[in-house]
């Protein structure tokens, strides 16, 4: 067990912990807007945490610069994702969850 | 200008993808980097406006700022999930945007879904629909930071 191993074993077990955080988020949270918080955030940390991740594990080359790309089009993709999930629900008319004592 | 910026970053980004240097390869990338930038060329660079180098900078001291505002938003997201007592009031609020240009645009709707407590439901005409999770109705002031931001990378004088 060298240094470098131990450190990307940090980040991809943080990177696993927000993704299981995230899909335990979907299952708790009362509707699809605030589902889509969850998703589209904690998802986009974790998977770039576990590339991150692997990325220290395999040092410098062209495997890790892949990589790398695969991180920065996530962290596009995901969020335009998320947006258009969203956007297709308002259009389609779904009414956000509101706290009960509010009106 | 576009059709030689196009057939440059596709041809980077094929070399970089394959990694072999033998002339066959480097041919085949030659000729279908020319076939793609001949068709996408005037999608991928809608139009040249000749960015500066100071709007580049803001660019890039802009990234490190929105990662930090990515790990603060996955901090807050775990604390409601693991909370019993669930604390969320979501709403949906419009916001006012001065930004007129698509990449802005897109820059300020993505950036706001990944900063915390809000997702950007809808982009229209100088308004945009957000749905903020949080208890403290503090979504506006935060997007107003990101706008000021975008606003400095976009520059004022070529819009």
């Amino acid at each position: 067990m060298d240094i470098i191993t131990i450190i990307s074993g940090i980040f991809i077990f943080a990177g696993c912990f927000f993704i299981v955080i995230a899909s335990i988020g979907v299952l708790r949270l009362p509707d699809f807007y605030t589902r889509l918080h969850a998703a589209g955030k904690a998802d986009t940390l974790g998977q770039g945490l576990i590339f991150l991740g692997l990325i220290i594990y395999e040092g410098f080359n062209l495997i890790s610069l892949k990589m790398l790309f695969i991180v920065i089009f996530i962290f596009i993709a995901n969020p335009t994702a998320t947006h258009a999930a969203a956007k297709a629900a308002f259009i389609s008319g779904l009414k956000p969850w509101r706290k009960k004592d509010d009106n | 200008m576009s059709f030689i910026i196009t057939f440059l970053s596709v041809l980077i980004f094929w070399i970089l993808l394959s990694g072999e240097f033998s002339g066959l390869l480097l041919g085949f990338a030659v000729l279908y980097s020319l076939l793609v930038a001949y068709f996408t060329h005037d999608l991928f660079v809608e139009k040249f406006r000749g960015y500066k180098i100071r709007q580049f900078v803001k660019f890039l001291l802009y990234i490190p700022w929105l990662l930090w505002q990515i790990i603060i938003a996955n901090v807050q997201i775990v604390r409601i999930v693991i909370d019993p007592k669930m604390p969320i009031d979501p709403e949906m609020v419009y916001c006012k945007t001065s930004l007129k240009t698509d990449l802005g645009l897109t820059l300020l709707g993505n950036s706001i879904t990944l900063t915390p407590g809000t997702v950007t439901v809808d982009i229209g005409d100088g308004e945009i629909l957000v749905h903020g999770i949080g208890e403290d109705h503090k979504l506006a002031i935060i997007d107003q930071e990101i706008e000021k931001k975008i606003i400095e990378i976009e520059g004022t004088d070529n819009v």
